[in-house]
């Protein structure tokens, strides 16, 4: 039996950085909001509670936040000769669950994507000739950094953001990050105050003729009230960002920033620990008519409504799209389809110089306190003479030093026994650790789609990933890692090692929870499943916001870029649709 | 129906309008309604999430319970069936429809210099409130408190209604500050200590009073336990938004804040700075604070830099609109500590309004902190960075545990 409820003006998949910037646009806008959540309700005092909020074991290693494979599993593999199996454990990434969604356990790094990053295909096209991108997918995402300038603006302003800005209106800063777009302000906040690791790396790289800023960070250096008046504190350099809620309200989240306000409108409701089955098309396939959800006593609900939204973590909101049959669904055999398209992640690689006689303190520490190194990211440098394209940028953020999971050792200590205590007591203040977060390019073979064998405990197919580093990807990201070496030299320590990325993306260890792609925005209704509007080219009131709509992964964090589409696409959606409703681009 | 009936004890009232029916003008009950949220009518009366006036939660007073009436127009269960003079009398005097004594729980008190205007106002409002079938058993009170009639005594004792008097050597604005806070306002409910049978102390006016279990800091111009350190802004800002530079409302406060002064007209809240920036104090020193070198300091101090400073800083100065001021607050310097020992065992959230939307939290740290532990924090926090008031034992602590477990 499905009970159908009363109509609503929108309906929004997912409460976290997205469902609650849209929920409060749409609001404003007058109309009548409901947000469905799978997750259960969360707020900072509650559920983030001072006074255990820094359980590692509870909420690094146990994952207490996270969503569980019982609830959604994805299968995996690297290409299209193998069958892919189901993740039995979340590693490789972390979706977020509940109110907040994966906002509520980032570590903050809050990026503008650079603005030949916006227009990637036809940037490299016209720089080094097509032939240097053929054996990628890269497509130009549909809207210009100017068009995103104000959205960014207004996402870090909520967010109260610390830096320097690197480029006002044109005009380089000292300090600030040289190769970033123009910014029509500085930051909300300065910098946060810098430690000693980031600050020893800035001098390294300074000495090697590079440009180390501030990163930007969701972690405030100060006390800060956002233009929604939400107040936020000065954060404590407390050391738990990744994988915990902030207790002190100095991490901007959802709860942080925006929920305040949108809890006490009248005209939006949140029901939390309700799923979507799938959103309901009109006969014809043209137009949605609400969606299908099921809360946790297992009663089914029909939610009509004028608009969806999908603000659901960027896979979720694909698998939604290929369950509900809105667009079609992407062939790497033909490359033709567009749901699933252009999956792309992150490529990493890390670095540790070992010292003696240092006091790094490790444990004074916050996800975004650190330095950046763009220098070598994106299109900033000349890649006339190389074999790749894309870049990474090069960071030195140590985000903690918690007591069980940060254990650094020399290569050859062994894994258990005296010498690796002997060890661990010499390396723990003695490490500083920096990596390169590389772009991630798309290629034909790389994408998402419904997986044949494997269900969910409703019945529905899982997600099935199939994806492996683009050999493009891992040349550039080993030509990082000599640059790495470079700095590492610089820093003088005793001994350094540096990773180099290989092939074969395995999903067990911890490496990035930016998976990005699947329902990416374009000018083409056959390369993109959405619109530069963020809409449904197939179903013109169906909207998907998030990372899934990146044609392809920079690399930076995908949060700033995120927040940024979410405002965009408010505005599209207040300026536009709804005084028109219908599609917003003429195919 | 509202045919003026009146009875013995209300001879001396004085009508307004014509003979107690209420007005329907427009202007009239928008007044009322203004008197309503004034007098935070709805803070008792309406149960979270139910209808308006249709009856509230249980109050828990030393005498035992009370649960708020319904004051709807419905006629079986409501106020349907009074008259104007009834509606009057209760206010005025405590004695409600055929001659029921109302405890004084319902601040008639302070009501009783309420203007006749006014609750002629407030009466057509009430006329227009949506009437709800609601019965309320409002006497919960065991024997003998059970028993109306022994608040005769008590009014005999304790009250003696009158009518508010402007004071010609202040300004206007000083008096209308006097006339709410001394009436619709009924600040001293909480604010002005009790006596041992739930009275006022008359000569302590406004300077703190405990209410289940919450202390209400002095609003006097005391500079270490008043709030004399506040400017007239400062005042008029806790009241409107429930913040200002020095603290944030939690508790009871923040309802009174969110469902009454915050809707207060601008000017109103001047007036009531003005009168309160002119209440004295009782002109009694600081205490001397507890030396730092004592057991309790020491160990209250490692407590307060492992568990509060992440939030409240180490200066105890807190952050702006999140987490309040420790340092020379009025609560924390007040001689009562049941307030801060409830917090810490209970946690609080702080009031959200329009201008204040945030509503910060602090948890409750009764699960991780002993009796000892909390004493010594607060007896840290009482007696640093300004502030001076006696040590909290561990025992005051085991009562307000055991308090809070009923």
């Amino acid at each position: 039996m499905v009970r159908k409820l009363p109509r609503k003006d929108a309906v929004i998949i997912g409460l976290g950085w997205t469902g609650a910037i849209l929920g409060h646009e749409l609001t404003d806008a007058g109309l009548d909001v409901v947000a469905i959540e799978r997750g259960p309700w969360r707020d900072t005092a509650t559920d983030f509670n001072v006074a255990y909020a820094p359980d590692e074991l509870r909420y690094a290693v146990r994952k207490d936040l996270f969503l569980q494979p019982a609830q959604e599993a994805m299968t995996m593999r690297n290409n299209v000769s193998q069958t892919a199996l189901p993740m039995r454990d979340y590693g490789s990434f972390l979706p977020g669950h509940g109110v907040g969604g994966a906002g509520t356990h980032w570590n903050g790094h809050t990026w503008r994507f650079f603005p030949s990053d916006f227009r990637l295909k036809s940037h490299l096209t016209e720089r080094y000739g097509a032939e240097r991108v053929q054996d990628l997918q890269i497509q130009d995402w549909g809207v210009s950094y100017d068009e995103l300038e104000s959205a960014f603006d207004r996402f870090e302003y909520l967010c109260g953001i610390s830096g320097k800005a690197g480029n006002l209106n044109g005009t380089i800063q000292d300090g600030g990050n040289p190769f970033e777009g123009p910014r029509k302000r500085d930051y909300p906040l300065p910098p946060m105050q810098m430690t000693y690791a980031p600050t020893l790396f800035a001098e390294a790289a300074r000495a090697k003729g590079l440009h180390p800023f501030p990163t930007p960070s969701a972690n405030l250096s100060g006390a800060y009230v956002n233009p929604l008046g939400v107040a936020m504190g000065q954060c404590t350099f407390c050391g738990h960002c990744e994988r915990f809620g902030c207790a002190n309200y100095s991490k901007s989240s959802a709860h942080t920033t925006v929920l305040p306000v949108l809890m006490r409108k009248s005209n939006f409701e949140a029901r939390t620990e309700c799923e979507v089955l799938k959103i309901n098309l009109a006969p014809d396939g043209k137009s949605a008519t609400g969606v299908t959800y099921i809360d946790v006593n297992g009663e089914i609900f029909e939610q009509p409504a004028d608009i969806v939204l999908l603000n659901a973590y960027g896979l979720f909101n694909v698998r939604l799209m290929l369950l509900s049959g809105i667009g079609k669904p992407y062939d790497p055999s033909t490359g033709e389809g567009v749901v699933g398209r252009n999956y792309c992640y992150q490529t990493n690689a890390g670095t540790q110089v070992f010292f003696e006689g240092k006091h790094m303190n490790p444990f004074i520490a916050a996800g975004a306190l650190g330095q950046t190194v763009d220098d070598y990211n994106g299109d900033a440098f000349d890649h006339g003479a190389l074999d790749f394209v894309g870049g990474a940028g090069l960071n030195c953020i140590p985000t903690n030093g918690r007591p069980i999971q940060y254990r650094p050792v020399p290569p050859g200590t062994p894994r258990w026994g005296s010498e690796w205590k002997k060890a661990t007591k010499a390396y723990y203040n003695n490490t500083l650790t920096f990596s390169s977060q590389g772009s991630s390019y798309a290629t034909r073979g790389n994408y998402l789609d419904l997986d044949p064998t494997y269900k969910d405990r409703f019945g529905r197919p899982l997600l099935r990933i199939t994806f492996d580093f683009p050999d493009n990807d891992i040349r550039m990201s080993n030509w990082i890692s000599g640059r790495m070496q470079e700095i590492a030299d610089q820093l003088g320590g005793k001994q350094a090692v540096v990773a180099r990325a290989r092939k074969g993306w395995n999903s067990v260890p911890y490496q990035s929870t930016h998976n990005t792609g699947g329902a990416i925005m374009g000018t083409d209704p056959n390369t993109s499943a959405v619109n530069r509007h963020l809409q449904s080219w197939d179903v013109p009131n169906v909207f998907a916001i998030g990372a899934s709509a990146f044609p392809q992964n920079a690399g930076k964090n995908p949060t700033g870029p995120v927040g940024a589409l979410a405002y965009w696409a408010a505005d599209s959606i207040r300026n536009h649709y709804l005084k028109n409703p219908g599609r917003l681009v003429e195919a | 129906m509202k045919t003026a009936a009146l009875f013995a004890g209300l001879a001396a009232a004085t009508l307004v309008g014509t003979a107690g029916f209420a007005s329907d003008l427009f202007d009239r009950i928008e007044a009322g309604r203004y008197q309503a949220i004034l007098g935070d009518c709805s803070a008792c009366h309406t149960r979270p999430g139910g209808k308006p006036f249709a009856g509230g939660e249980p109050l828990e007073t030393p005498f035992g319970r009370l649960v708020p009436s319904n004051i709807t127009p419905d006629p079986e269960t409501g106020i349907g069936r009074w008259s104007y003079e009834d509606f009057r009398s209760a206010l005025k005097r405590g004695i409600g429809k055929d001659g029921k004594r109302l405890y004084p729980a319902m601040p008639y008190p302070a009501y009783s210099s309420m203007s006749d205007s006014d609750i002629a106002d407030l009466w057509a409002y009430f006329q227009k409130v949506e009437p709800v079938s609601n019965r309320v058993v409002s006497n919960q009170l065991p024997f003998p408190f059970s028993i109306r009639t022994v608040m005769a005594g008590w009014n005999l004792l304790n009250f003696s209604p009158k009518e508010f008097q402007s004071d010609p050597a202040k300004s206007a604005e000083w008096n209308r500050g006097a006339y709410l806070v001394n009436g619709a306002g009924h600040c001293g409910t909480c604010h002005t200590p009790r006596s041992l049978t739930g009275a006022d102390k008359g000569g302590e006016f406004l300077r703190g009073g405990n209410l289940q279990d919450w202390f209400a800091p002095s609003l006097t111009g005391d500079p270490h336990k008043g709030i004399g350190a506040w400017s007239k802004d400062d005042v008029v800002a806790y009241l409107k938004t429930g913040a200002n530079r020095f603290d944030i409302a939690s508790g009871p406060m923040a309802e009174a804040v969110a469902q009454s002064t915050s809707k207060w007209a601008d000017s109103d809240l001047q007036a009531v700075a003005t009168y309160l920036k002119d209440v004295k104090s009782d002109g009694t020193a600081a205490p001397k604070p507890v030396a730092a070198d004592e057991q309790a300091m020491v160990s209250g101090k490692a407590v307060y830099f492992d568990r509060c400073s992440a939030c409240h800083v180490s200066s105890g100065q807190g952050q702006p609109s999140l987490f309040p001021t420790l340092a020379k607050a009025p609560l924390v310097n007040s001689t009562d500590p049941s307030s801060l020992i409830r917090v810490v065992l209970a946690g609080s959230q702080a009031v959200g309004t329009a201008a204040k939307p945030t509503t910060p939290a602090m948890p409750s740290f009764a699960w991780n902190l002993d009796d000892a532990a909390v004493a010594n924090v607060l007896t840290y926090v009482r007696n640093s960075w300004g502030n001076a008031a006696p040590a909290v034992t561990p025992g005051q602590v085991k009562d307000m545990r055991a308090s809070l477990r009923k």
